[in-house]
């Protein structure tokens, strides 16, 4: 929870900075996010090739633990293109590409702005942090309702970190190695899910 | 596109090559990545009028896609767990 009130203060303060003309120019003039973002790719790649950890756990798996993420990600995108349908102004693209963030919020916006604009960039933020949140907070009622796995799914890409300790919790500890797989490959797939949405 | 996920392919050759090595300065390297880039994304923001003047539409339609993409995760999640998750 820290980590992303930390995120949304950059944001926060990127935007109160640009309202009260506090920039130079040349940073307004320049487009530096691309480079940014292809240092960020680079880094992101090298810490999932760097880690052994998720395929570590996957041995001793029954194979069904495979289905977790295809849960989430089918779940998600049908959820979104459901909802394409009412939302005013906003393409079957658009909303598969912002619920491709699986909550991972920092990285999808980034993408998804420079992809489809600063507009769409801050809605896939702001829904992709309530995701987050819905996760967060909603876990004990979540399990009631849909079982175990649901705080899992719910949780997307953010299971083998940030909502890592309310799935342990509401789940239970043996939902620990599903929820890191889970977390792993729905991680994986944010960046190929969100770039093909946005770029379609 | 091609070129973002090209790129995150050879970070991940890079970092499969240094498995052996404990590279826990790319994670505090990815954070300062995102700040920045976040950082860009509000004045992106705060520089666009027709954005701010939305700020509640955008509100309240990341809500609808959130509830929307939570939502059916979890009706199949609970397909799932029902169907191979629980001995009868």
């Amino acid at each position: 929870m820290r980590g992303s009130l930390i995120i949304v203060s950059f944001f926060v303060a990127g935007l109160l900075a640009a309202r009260w003309g506090l920039l130079p120019d040349e940073l307004i003039e320049n487009d530096f996010s691309m480079y940014a973002l292809y240092s960020l790719m680079f880094l992101v790649g090298m810490s999932i090739g760097n880690d052994t950890k998720a395929l570590t756990a996957l041995k001793g798996q029954h194979i069904k633990i495979l289905l977790v993420p295809l849960a989430t990600i089918l779940g998600t995108l049908a959820g979104c293109a459901l909802v394409s349908l009412v939302l005013p102004g906003r393409s079957l693209t658009d909303c598969l590409a912002i619920g491709s963030g699986f909550g991972y919020y920092s990285l999808s916006s980034v993408f998804i702005t420079e992809y489809k604009g600063a507009e769409l960039g801050t809605l896939a933020l702001t829904a992709n942090i309530i995701r987050e949140i819905i996760t967060l907070l909603g876990a004990p009622l979540l399990v009631c309702w849909f079982g175990k796995l649901a705080p899992i799914c719910a949780g997307g890409a953010t299971t083998m970190d940030t909502t890592l300790p309310v799935i342990t919790r509401f789940s239970g500890k043996e939902f620990v190695v599903v929820a890191v797989f889970h977390g792993f490959v729905v991680d994986f797939s944010v960046p190929f899910l969100v770039t093909f949405f946005a770029g379609w | 596109m091609l070129k973002i996920v090209g790129i995150m392919l050879f970070g991940m050759m890079v970092g499969y090559t240094f498995r052996k090595h404990n590279l826990r300065w790319i994670q505090k390297a990815i954070m300062v990545a995102i700040w920045l880039l976040l950082f860009l994304l509000g004045i992106a923001v705060g520089l666009n009028d027709g954005i701010m003047n939305n700020l509640d539409t955008i509100g309240w339609q990341a809500l609808v896609l959130a509830v929307a993409a939570t939502g059916g995760s979890v009706v199949l999640a609970w397909v799932v767990y029902r169907y191979w998750f629980t001995s009868k």
